[in-house]
């Protein structure tokens, strides 16, 4: 892994033109996140209808293009999913992050995978893992609708 | 000066980074140590170690000596007028937090005021903050201009009848600004208020004369002036030290401890509790001898030109936005490139070796006033060269480069 392979194409693309910017009208449960370390801010909107199932997901924040694409990605991935599958590929999703070499979910094709591995390469950047992961851990504080803002150097 | 030589000194720069010569620019940050400083610790704890101050055999009374030498350098070297204005703390950090407790106890209640700059380091601004709360304080920030400077209208402006005391720093590590820190001390104390600065970037660049300054206190962080972490040094004039009380209990501070009550020692142990960073004071001595020997003076030239040419290699590439524009400016370049955040350029200039920091550098209001939440920032010393600047800018157009793709 070198530098090249973190910020390849797909991570530029979605840092630079960050897919779901916005904020979804009628939002039903919402979140903030922020990373001290670099001033990372991410605030995540969701609708959720009766059956549990985000109908829709958007972000508005500012930060770096690993923190972007992350957040990008992941309103990308999200949108359809049930409650339950958000929770199994939020985990899946920093497992890889963390140590796992690849994610192992079913419920998302290989494709989304290969989208979201790229993200993988942080590992080699300790310092740089919270930008990839503010979004994911902030999405999981807007599912269970807590108040307390998320803040990464909450999490290893 | 032969920056080769004196970079020789300096066993950091054997290695190599990402399989690049490294390229330090972050001195600001912390800087790097000489190989006799590195020595120094080494030698203390094989051949010469004991505590200090407590036992009466060899060992203890030689390290006791050499502790206190250090001392007596420092005075000389910031020229105060007595040992025993030099409080060993355990950083900057440490230093003001000692003088806003102690002092924030002792004088201030509520509605006073205590007036700090916008250019302030988070530890000179969270020690007071914690005043509000405890006292029903109130803080006050003097504005910067449009170059990033603080001025003495703007210290002037800002000084109210309750302002208990001023507290700013020497030298901004995000904008550069050098403040006239004489002549707001001298306005200080027309109005009766004491002053503290933050000479956390001034001490490792600029020449200092405690008497000549005429400030109460001066806090300086040992490990960016060539030294050991760990290990901050708190300048306050005698007539405060004696008048504020003790900030930490504990052993070494004491002269008599009864059931029904204590009397504190003397300076400097009354502000010494407990058993200091006594490697790192040792070896700081180390550091004062290596600034005398290349000297300070020549120092701030050496690095007010490397300054001057990083400005002027910066300025000529478009991308690259300067932070701040003061005139009179130490050796830091802080700047924004065009859609690029500040961390995803100190992650790609690491890849060349370059290292600079990204973030806020602690100054949060400040960075909220530019209406930034990160810059990148490279600052100097005495090690660096221009070959350094221009692979920092090379550095920054490869990381154009990346991100046009
Ligand atoms: C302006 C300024 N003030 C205070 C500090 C804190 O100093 P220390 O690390 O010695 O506590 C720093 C260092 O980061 C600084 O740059």
């Amino acid at each position: 892994m070198n530098l090249k392979e973190l910020y390849q194409e797909i991570i530029l693309d979605h840092g630079k033109n960050p897919r779901n910017l916005k904020k979804t009208e009628n939002f039903n449960k919402d979140a903030r996140g922020h990373n001290p370390l670099c001033g990372d801010k991410v605030h995540i909107f969701l609708k959720i209808d009766e059956n549990k199932n985000i109908s829709d997901i958007s972000f508005e924040g500012s930060g770096c293009a690993i923190s972007m694409a992350s957040a990008s990605l992941m309103t990308d991935l999200m949108k359809e999913k049930k409650e339950n599958e958000v929770k199994e590929l939020v985990d899946d999703f920093l497992k890889m992050i963390k140590d796992s070499p690849e994610m192992k979910s079913k419920i998302i094709s290989d494709d989304e995978k290969t989208k979201l591995m790229s993200l993988s390469g942080v590992k080699q950047y300790p310092m740089r893992v919270k930008c990839a992961t503010l979004a994911w851990h902030t999405l999981t504080s807007a599912m269970s609708n807590s108040q307390e803002e998320t803040n990464t150097e909450k999490f290893d | 000066m032969n920056i080769d030589n004196i970079k020789k000194q300096f066993p950091i720069f054997n290695n190599k980074v990402h399989n690049n010569d490294l390229v330090y620019l972050d001195s600001a940050n912390s800087s790097q140590k000489p190989q006799v400083v590195v020595d120094r610790i080494y030698d203390f704890y094989t051949k010469e170690f004991s505590n200090v101050g407590r036992s009466v055999h060899y060992l203890a009374v030689a390290a006791t000596n050499l502790y206190e030498n250090t001392r007596s350098m420092m005075q000389k070297y910031i020229n105060a007028k007595d040992p025993n204005e030099i409080v060993f703390t355990k950083g900057a950090t440490e230093a003001i937090n000692l003088v806003a407790n102690t002092f924030g106890q002792k004088f201030l209640e509520e509605g006073d005021e205590i007036l700090l700059t916008e250019l302030e380091h988070h530890s000179n601004y969270v020690p007071w903050h914690y005043l509000r709360k405890l006292k029903g304080i109130k803080i006050n920030f003097a504005e910067i201009n449009n170059d990033g400077e603080i001025t003495i209208e703007s210290i002037e402006k800002s000084i109210t009848p309750k302002t208990k005391m001023i507290a700013i720093t020497h030298l901004s590590n995000v904008t550069g600004a050098i403040l006239p820190i004489k002549e707001i001390t001298s306005l200080a104390h027309s109005k009766n208020i004491p002053i503290l600065i933050d000479g956390c970037q001034g001490a490792p660049h600029l020449k200092l004369d405690m008497q000549d300054i005429d400030c109460d206190f001066y806090a300086i962080s040992c490990h960016k002036m060539y030294g050991p972490t760990g290990l901050g040094i708190l300048y306050a004039k005698k007539k405060w030290l004696e008048a504020l009380p003790p900030y930490q209990g504990g052993g070494g501070m004491i002269r008599d401890v009864k059931k029904e009550g204590i009397s504190f020692g003397d300076l400097p142990n009354k502000y010494e509790a407990g058993t200091m960073a006594t490697a790192q004071v040792i070896a700081f001595g180390e550091s004062i001898k290596f600034l005398n020997q290349i000297g300070i003076e020549n120092i701030e030239k050496h690095e007010s030109e490397l300054t001057k040419y990083g400005e002027e290699v910066l300025r000529k590439n478009n991308s690259v936005k300067l932070i701040g524009n003061p005139k009179n400016k130490g050796s830091v370049l802080s700047f924004t490139l065009d859609g690029i955040h500040a961390h995803d350029i100190a992650t790609i200039l690491d890849e060349d070796g370059v290292a600079i920091r990204a973030g806020h550098h602690c100054c949060q209001i400040l960075h909220d006033k530019l209406g930034l939440t990160a810059t990148a920032r490279a600052s100097l010393g005495v090690y660096n060269t221009k070959e350094d600047l221009d692979k920092l800018n090379e550095s920054i157009n490869n990381c154009k480069k990346i991100f046009d793709r």
